[in-house]
Order: C-alpha cells, then sequence, then structure tokens
C-alpha cells in the first residue's frame, strides 16, 4: 500500500522484552487515562500503539518516558524493575522520544536541535568549552560528524542551517525525528509521526523508520493513526480504547479481532 | 499589656498599610485579567496621575474639577498605550510585553518630571494623618484617621471591583478578553471598548491609590518604589485575583510592619526594603501560583 | 565585491565551527583589537579613557552576564546590579584581607562570590518562570545591597560608609594611570567575551537554548534542568561580579553600596534590551548606546536651549528617550543593534550589487 515490502531477513531478529508495562494505571485528578494496561515491547521490533481518539496513547507513551507518572503498576526495562521513571532517567536508560506537536528548539538551527541530542554524550564541562579545551573541541567535531550522519541519513543537508521556527510541518517533523536518533538511542518513542504529513513525506518517514529499526536495530514505539502505515511498519500492535487494553497481537490478529472493530467503528460500549 | 497593645498598633499599622499596596496590585490585576499583560508601568501611572491631579489644583482647578479631568488624562494615557505600546507587540511573548512595559514606566516617569517638575508636594484631603483621639486615649493604641479612611476607601473599591468582575455582563466580557482575545472576538466581544474600560478603570484606579499614598507620605518620587512593592502582593496572591490580592496585601503589609519593628533592630533596621520580596520568593517556591491564582497546566 | 566568501572553502568540521568563518572578518577583528590595544592607549585622551572607554566596557561585559542568563537561558534577571555590589565589595574584602593577594586572582574569586551567591538566588528559577523570576531577582538585588549596606564589616566598619578600592598592583606593578587601567580591564574583558562566545557556541550554549525553549524536551533528552538554569545563573553571577570588581577599582574608586542600585539594572536591562538580547556583540552596542545617549542628549540641549535647561529636566527627557527606544527597538527590531548590524554586513556582501 503505502510502505515498501519488508525485506523478509532482519538483520536485527527480534529479541527478549526490552520494555515491560504491567498494570499501568494513570489518573489526572477525576479522568482516568489508562486503566491495568500491560504489555511488553521486544527488543528490536516496531510496535505500534493504535487506538481511537482520546484512548490514552500519548499519556502511555509518556508513562514510558517519565513525563507522567502512573498511580499503579511497575515498569521495567532491559530485565530490570524500575522504581520510578524520570524523564532524564529514560535518556539515560537510552530511550528517546518525539512529540505530538513538535517539540523542537524554536530558538536553534537543524543542526543545532539535532547537536543538541548528543547532550548525554557529551562529557566536556562549560569550563572546558568555554576555554575550547581540547577535550571540548573533540566532543564537538565528533558530535557534528554524528549529526551529519543523521542529516545525511533523513536528507536534509540542504536545511542545516536553517532556524526550525521556518521550516515546514513535515520537515520539522522530520528534524525531530533526527534530534531523537542523534542519542542512539536504544528504544525510539515516536508520537504520531506521521500526522499531518501528505503521501510522499509518509513514505519517506516510513522508509526512514524501518531503516532506523533494519541499519541500528533500534527498538521502535510508535503512535499512529493511519492504518496502512500500521500494516505494514510494525511487527506487533496493542490498541487502547478508553484507557484500556483492548488488543495485543500481529497487525493481522489485530484486524481481525471483534473488539478492536467495534472501537473503530464506534459500537456502543 | 502594654506590649500586647504595642503588637496591636503595630499589626493594625501594617495590615492598613497592606490595603495600600493592595489597591496599587489592583491596578496591576485589572490589567493584567483584561489584557494578559502585566503592566510594569503601574507605579508610574500611579505617580503620574497623583502628580496630575496636583499639578491641575496648583494651575487653579478646584478639587473637584480637578478629578474628572485627572480621570480623563489617564483614560488617554491607557489608550496611548493599548494603541502604541501593546498593539504592535500583540503576539509577542510575555517577556517582551514586560520589558515593553518597563520602557513604557520610564516614558511615563519622564514625562511626570519634565511636566511637573520633581519638588515634593503635599496632598490635603480632608483627613488628618493623626491619631484617632478616643482609641489613643482610651485604649492605647495610635491608629492614623487617614489610614483608617484609606482602608475604607480602597475597601469599597475592591468589593466594587469584584462585584463588577463577577456579576456583570461587562465583568464576563473582559474575563472572555483576558483568556483568549480572538475567541472573544469572534463572538464580538467589542475589544476595543472592554480595553478603553479597563485602562479607564486602572486609571481611576491608580489615581485613587496615588491620592492617599500622597496624602501620607506626600507626592513624589519615592512613590514608585511603592508599586515596585506591589509585586510580591501579586505574586502572592496571583495575578487574576481580586480578593487575593487584598488577602495577599494584608499579608504583606502585616510582616512587613512586624518584622520591620521587632526583627529590625537587631539588624539596623531597613529590613521592609526586601522582606517583602523574600516572603515572595519562599511562596514562589511552594505555590507558584498565589494564593487565588489559576493554576496553569501545560499540555506535553 | 570586498566582503565576499567566494574562493573560502571551508575542509573540516573545525573551521566551519569558528567563530569567524570568514577571512575578511579576521581581519576587521585582527584591526579592531589592534586599535583596542595599541592605537586607543596612545591617541585618546584620559578623559576618553577614564569617562568613555573603561565604563563602557565594564558593563559591557556586565550586560555580557545579563545577555547569558537572559537570552540564552531565557531567564528573566533585575538583579545585575546587586550581583555586581557583591562582586566589588568581594574583591575590596579580599584584597584588604588576604595578603598579598594576586589582584587578577582576587577579581577571579569575587566573580566565584558572586555566582555563588547567583546560584543561590538562582534556585526559585527551578520552580517558576517569566514575571515570577523576575520579581525574585529583585529580592537578590535589594537584600544584597541592603547586607552590604548595613553590616559594616563589608566595609571595613568605616564610618563614612564609604569604600575607597586599593590600587592595581599586578606582578607588583601598580596600574594607575588611565591607560594602564584600561589595558587591564580590557584584557580581562576580552579574554571573557570570547570565554563567553565559545560558550554560547557550544554545547553549554545549546544545553541553555534548550532549556530556553522546551524545557520537557530537553529533559527528554536527558538535559539536567536544575544544573543547566543553576550554570546560567552561576556564570551570568560571575560575570555581573568581575563587572562590579572592575567598576570599583577601575571606574569608581570610592564605592558605597547604594551606587549598585536598582537604577543600575534597569540600565542594564536596557543596554541588553537594545544592543540585541542574545548576542555578544549586542552586549557592547547596547552599553555603549546607554553609555553615550546621556552626553548627546547634553550637548544637544546645550547647543539648543543653552544653559537655561535644568539638570533634572535633561534627565527626565532622558528617561523618556530610553523608554520609547525601548518600546520602539521592541516593536520594530526586537534584535537590537546586533540585527542592525548583521543586516548591513549581509548588505555588504552583496556591495555593489543592490539585492
Amino acid at each position: 500500500m503505502i510502505a515498501p515490502v519488508q525485506t523478509p531477513r532482519r538483520a536485527f531478529a527480534i529479541g527478549a522484552p526490552i520494555l515491560q508495562l504491567d498494570s499501568i494505571s494513570l489518573r489526572f485528578g477525576g479522568v482516568q487515562a489508562l486503566t491495568n494496561v500491560s504489555f511488553n515491547v521486544l527488543e528490536h521490533e516496531v510496535r505500534a500503539i493504535i487506538g481511537p481518539n482520546g484512548a490514552g496513547k500519548s499519556s502511555m507513551l509518556n508513562v514510558i518516558n517519565g513525563v507522567y507518572v502512573p498511580q499503579e503498576g511497575a515498569i521495567s526495562f532491559g530485565g530490570e524493575q524500575l522504581k520510578g521513571m524520570t524523564p532524564t532517567r529514560a535518556a539515560h536508560l537510552g530511550i528517546a522520544r518525539t512529540f505530538q506537536n513538535i517539540a523542537l528548539f524554536r530558538g536553534m538551527s537543524v543542526l543545532d536541535n539535532i547537536m543538541a541530542g548528543r547532550t548525554l554524550r557529551s562529557r566536556a564541562s562549560f569550563l572546558e568549552v568555554a576555554l575550547q579545551l581540547p577535550r571540548a573541541r573533540r566532543e564537538e567535531t565528533e558530535n557534528r560528524e554524528a549529526a551529519e550522519e543523521i542529516i545525511e541519513f533523513l536528507e536534509i543537508e540542504h536545511i542545516r542551517k536553517t532556524p526550525v521556527a521556518r521550516l515546514p510541518y513535515g520537515l520539522q517533523k522530520r528534524v525531530e525525528l533526527g534530534r531523537a536518533l542523534a542519542a542512539e538511542p536504544k528504544v525510539l518513542l515516536l508520537d504520531e509521526p506521521m500526522a499531518g504529513m501528505n503521501i510522499e513525506e509518509k513514505q519517506d518517514m516510513c522508509r526512514f523508520i524501518l531503516d532506523v529499526n533494519d541499519h541500528y536495530g533500534t527498538t521502535v514505539v510508535l503512535i499512529e493513526h493511519d492504518m496502512g502505515v500500521v500494516m505494514d511498519l510494525s511487527d506487533r500492535v496493542v490498541v487502547l480504547d478508553y484507557g484500556k487494553k483492548i488488543g495485543d497481537g500481529t497487525p493481522d490478529e489485530v484486524r481481525s479481532n471483534q473488539r478492536v472493530i467495534d472501537a473503530y467503528l464506534g459500537v456502543a460500549h | 499589656m502594654l506590649d500586647l497593645l504595642f503588637f496591636i498598633e503595630v499589626l493594625v499599622g501594617g495590615l492598613l498599610a497592606g490595603i495600600m499596596y493592595s489597591l496599587v496590585a489592583l491596578g496591576f490585576v485589572l490589567i493584567y485579567k483584561a489584557s494578559g499583560v502585566f503592566n510594569f508601568a503601574q507605579g508610574a501611572m500611579v505617580f503620574f496621575a497623583v502628580l496630575s491631579f496636583v499639578g491641575f489644583m496648583e494651575l487653579g482647578l478646584p478639587f473637584w474639577a480637578a478629578l474628572p479631568v485627572t480621570v480623563g488624562l489617564m483614560v488617554l494615557v491607557g489608550m496611548a498605550t493599548e494603541r502604541f505600546v501593546l498593539r504592535p507587540l500583540v503576539n509577542q511573548n510575555e517577556n517582551t510585553l514586560l520589558m515593553a512595559t518597563i520602557g513604557l514606566a520610564f516614558v511615563i516617569e519622564g514625562t511626570a518630571q519634565a511636566a511637573w517638575g520633581v519638588e515634593v508636594r503635599r496632598l490635603d484631603l480632608g483627613v488628618r494623618d493623626e491619631p484617632i483621639g478616643w482609641l489613643m486615649d482610651e485604649v492605647g493604641i495610635l491608629i492614623s484617621q487617614l489610614d483608617i479612611a484609606a482602608g475604607v476607601v480602597a475597601g469599597i473599591m475592591v468589593a466594587a471591583l469584584a462585584l463588577l468582575f463577577s456579576r456583570t455582563k461587562v465583568g464576563r466580557g473582559l474575563r472572555a478578553v483576558a483568556d483568549d482575545h480572538a475567541a472573544a472576538l469572534s463572538i464580538g466581544i467589542p475589544l476595543k471598548h472592554i480595553w478603553m474600560l479597563v485602562w479607564a478603570t486602572a486609571g481611576i484606579v491608580a489615581l485613587v491609590a496615588g491620592m492617599l499614598w500622597g496624602a501620607r507620605s506626600g507626592v513624589q518620587f519615592a512613590l514608585i518604589g511603592v508599586a515596585l512593592k506591589a509585586l510580591p502582593v501579586l505574586i502572592i496572591g496571583g495575578f487574576t485575583s481580586v480578593p487575593g490580592v487584598i488577602v495577599a496585601g494584608l499579608i504583606v503589609g502585616a510582616i512587613e510592619k512586624t518584622t520591620e519593628v521587632y526583627i529590625g533592630p537587631y539588624f539596623g533596621g531597613g529590613i521592609e526594603g526586601w522582606s517583602p520580596y523574600m516572603l515572595a520568593v519562599l511562596f514562589l517556591m511552594y505555590r507558584a501560583e498565589g494564593l487565588f491564582g489559576e493554576k496553569i497546566i501545560r499540555r506535553v | 565585491m570586498f566582503y565576499r566568501e567566494a574562493g573560502q572553502f571551508r575542509t573540516s568540521y573545525a573551521q566551519d565551527a569558528q567563530i569567524l568563518p570568514l577571512r575578511q572578518d579576521r581581519w576587521g577583528m585582527a584591526a579592531l583589537l589592534l586599535a583596542a590595544f595599541v592605537i586607543v592607549p596612545y591617541v585618546a585622551n584620559d578623559y576618553w579613557l577614564s569617562a568613555i572607554l573603561i565604563p563602557w566596557l565594564i558593563l559591557s561585559l556586565v550586560a555580557l552576564g545579563q545577555n547569558i542568563l537572559m537570552g540564552y537561558a531565557g531567564q528573566l534577571s533585575l538583579g545585575s546590579a546587586g550581583f555586581m555590589a557583591a562582586g566589588a565589595f568581594a574583591c575590596y574584602n579580599l584584597i584588604l584581607r588576604v595578603d598579598g593577594i594576586p589582584f587578577i586572582v582576587a577579581v577571579l574569586l569575587s566573580g566565584v562570590c558572586a555566582a555563588l551567591i547567583g546560584i543561590v538566588f538562582g534556585l526559585p528559577s527551578l520552580r517558576i518562570r517569566g514575571l515570577y523570576l523576575a520579581v525574585a531577582t529583585l529580592a537578590s538585588q535589594f537584600f544584597i545591597v541592603w547586607a552590604l549596606d548595613k553590616f559594616g564589616w563589608f566595609k571595613n566598619y568605616d564610618p563614612s560608609g564609604v569604600i575607597t578600592a586599593q590600587q592595581i598592583v599586578i606582578f607588583g606593578h601598580p596600574f594607575t594611570s588611565p591607560q594602564e587601567k584600561y589595558w587591564v580591564v580590557l584584557v580581562i574583558v576580552a579574554v571573557l567575551a570570547l570565554a563567553a562566545k565559545n560558550m554560547a557556541r557550544g554545547s553549554t550554549g545549546r544545553a541553555w537554548m534548550a532549556v530556553r525553549d522546551m524545557d520537557v524536551a530537553a529533559e527528554v533528552m536527558g538535559l539536567s534542568l536544575l544544573r543547566t538554569k543553576l550554570l546560567a545563573f552561576a556564570i551570568s553571577s560571575f560575570y555581573c561580579g568581575v563587572g562590579g570588581a572592575l567598576f570599583a577599582f577601575a571606574y569608581l574608586q570610592t564605592v558605597e553600596p547604594s551606587a549598585f542600585n536598582i537604577d543600575l539594572s534597569f540600565r542594564i536591562l536596557f543596554m541588553i534590551i537594545i544592543g540585541g538580547i542574545g548576542t555578544i556583540v549586542g552586549s557592547f552596542l547596547g552599553a555603549g548606546f546607554i553609555l553615550l545617549m546621556p552626553v548627546f542628549l547634553n550637548v544637544l540641549f546645550h547647543g539648543v536651549f543653552g544653559q537655561a535647561v535644568d539638570a533634572t529636566i535633561i534627565s527626565a527627557f532622558e528617561q523618556v528617550i530610553f523608554g520609547a527606544m525601548i518600546i520602539m527597538f521592541l516593536i520594530f527590531e526586537p534584535l537590537g543593534l546586533a540585527r542592525l548590524w548583521q543586516l548591513t554586513k549581509e548588505r555588504l556582501r552583496l556591495w555593489p550589487f543592490g539585492n
């Protein structure tokens, strides 16, 4: 349909669960965003989270990432159960993400945004940067090289020095992907990476996501509305509705799940 | 017995000073509620208002004529501000607007001094800054008549404004405008009229505040420093709440005076120069939106 | 046609990352430095050095510090004069009480003192932003000046309430003449300005801007909001402190705490706004503008109205003009003089072709 057919042999075989979510419940005041949601994400796979609007998908991603703290439930990463996740901790664990409403640093250029993504790889202190001591200069060049690799991969060389605020929506989303990739993450969380894009842009984005997964072995968890994209891209799918999990399995299994069909067609609950 | 009386005296003095701070802070709240702009120039406007009032009287206008003339002048100032400062910057972020109002403060201060000169002036409101006779004689507490009168006036103004905002159609319109200009426009609220009304009200509040302060301490440049004191009041009370500003003003006034009198002497005095700000900072650490302000929620 | 980059290739990332990638810019900077270090001290008279150039350099340094805080880290601060005071009095006390301490070391340590105080008063920035933070910085301003005034120890219990800065002695050589003081100030300011530029363009600056623009995303990337914001406060206060020390030792000589009042803080704020927020060059341009404007107005008024104009009227007009300029810059060129300078350079690149 939209994305090219996946190559049958993967460079990185799907492995053990890298992320485990158990009985996650999340409340905001009187609103129950998530109720008792459990699922896992296997290493090197592409996992999609789908569901009607308001199902709690973004909240789920925010929980994985530590932006929201669930009232109940546990998160395990790499087999190790974590006592409380914060965004900084998630970053250190190797989880990177993009946001639904684009959270680029508007005052900076594309290159600077992507280089900013290399934060955790920069060890030089401010004093070293201020005095341009060898370690600072070396890191700056290394970070530049890494950023340029990503820029080339995402085919945005021509806009590398442009302030991001001036870019069209589709390119901004690509830059945000680049910034997330700059951290060389183990797990990439993508919140509606193709929202608002036309067919061509979607094709490109699909290609990039597949390449990232294939080339670097990055585990991808993505929220997406376009069913065609989901079916073609993902290895497994989780379906949420009104904060509860109503489906979990391969795209084909989920597609024929009656509860999922009902949720999307709006049958009265 | 004597100590308790003294404490009451200090406390009441502080509370009354606090009401005055509230009155100045009220001007800020009005403008902020209606336009989302923090008008740093409010203090300068207080100064300008009362200085012009006194100046008009010096030029020969009687009290009751100078009053409306000054109010008219303040409305003009407000409208000029809206037209030349706020409107061109309508989509900028809050820091930019804040700095613009700082610039505005300087413009207004400079104009006031250039127009009316720098001498300190006296303002006689008919109520004397003397202790209330029977309180002093019977109970032994010194509370100034002027302070009480100021408190009453301030109280009335605040009550009237609170009612205006919550009960009337105009008040609702104001709140809609404060929330979202574009949306308010799209449902037909006359933005320009609302703003004129707001600035006029803020101008009146500024004039009254200036008159009360001026009667107390003379009409002089230092009045602007008073306006800076209103900032902690706003922080503690919340920028958007009229009752909050009253309560906060009382708190700030009370704490300022009592700490100055009881703790100040250990340090050679002058604590009141910074104690309200420190109080505000502590508040900010624990309850950033103030006692009555609105919690700001950001969606990611 | 002179100011072109044709033919200048950058073949490595290190080259691309230079502060002055264009050869013409490097020549220009070399000429500027030559003028500053060699020509000016011999050509300029004492008045120009003492009353104009030295305060300009010092205030540029303070404005730079403020710019780091406001422009790069996006934290509003109205307390720069307070930190200047801290630096000035720290330097005075260090030289007074620590025998034989080298002047440069004392100055740097005063900066560190100011930085530590800055961190303390910067703690609220973790929970508050914008206007609220500005009010917190007012707290620092009022408190520092009050403390320096009330606790006689800072002034060595001098009954007059004023301290007299000691002589500047570096490696045994006293620096007393205007030229000598100018050199000391110039070297310190040049080094610190370069350091600031390096930080702003490097990972430090990116971290600050990230936190300024979208702190949730910055956190998600692994940046510690706490450390980034406090670092901005620390460095900014350091610059203000060093500036304050120089202000006392190379400019005012006799100093009292109230010289570092809120008025000075506002002036520095204006320097940044007019000069260009978030730029290094803007700090210098803005400081020059604010410093020279009163001189210019004075000359203008006395030229037009003769001696009949009262000093207070002139200062009142000065206020009006400053305020009006702030507003106009914010409306028409929010990026300040620095942006105007940048636009000029871009025009020059195409000259003599129009567009």
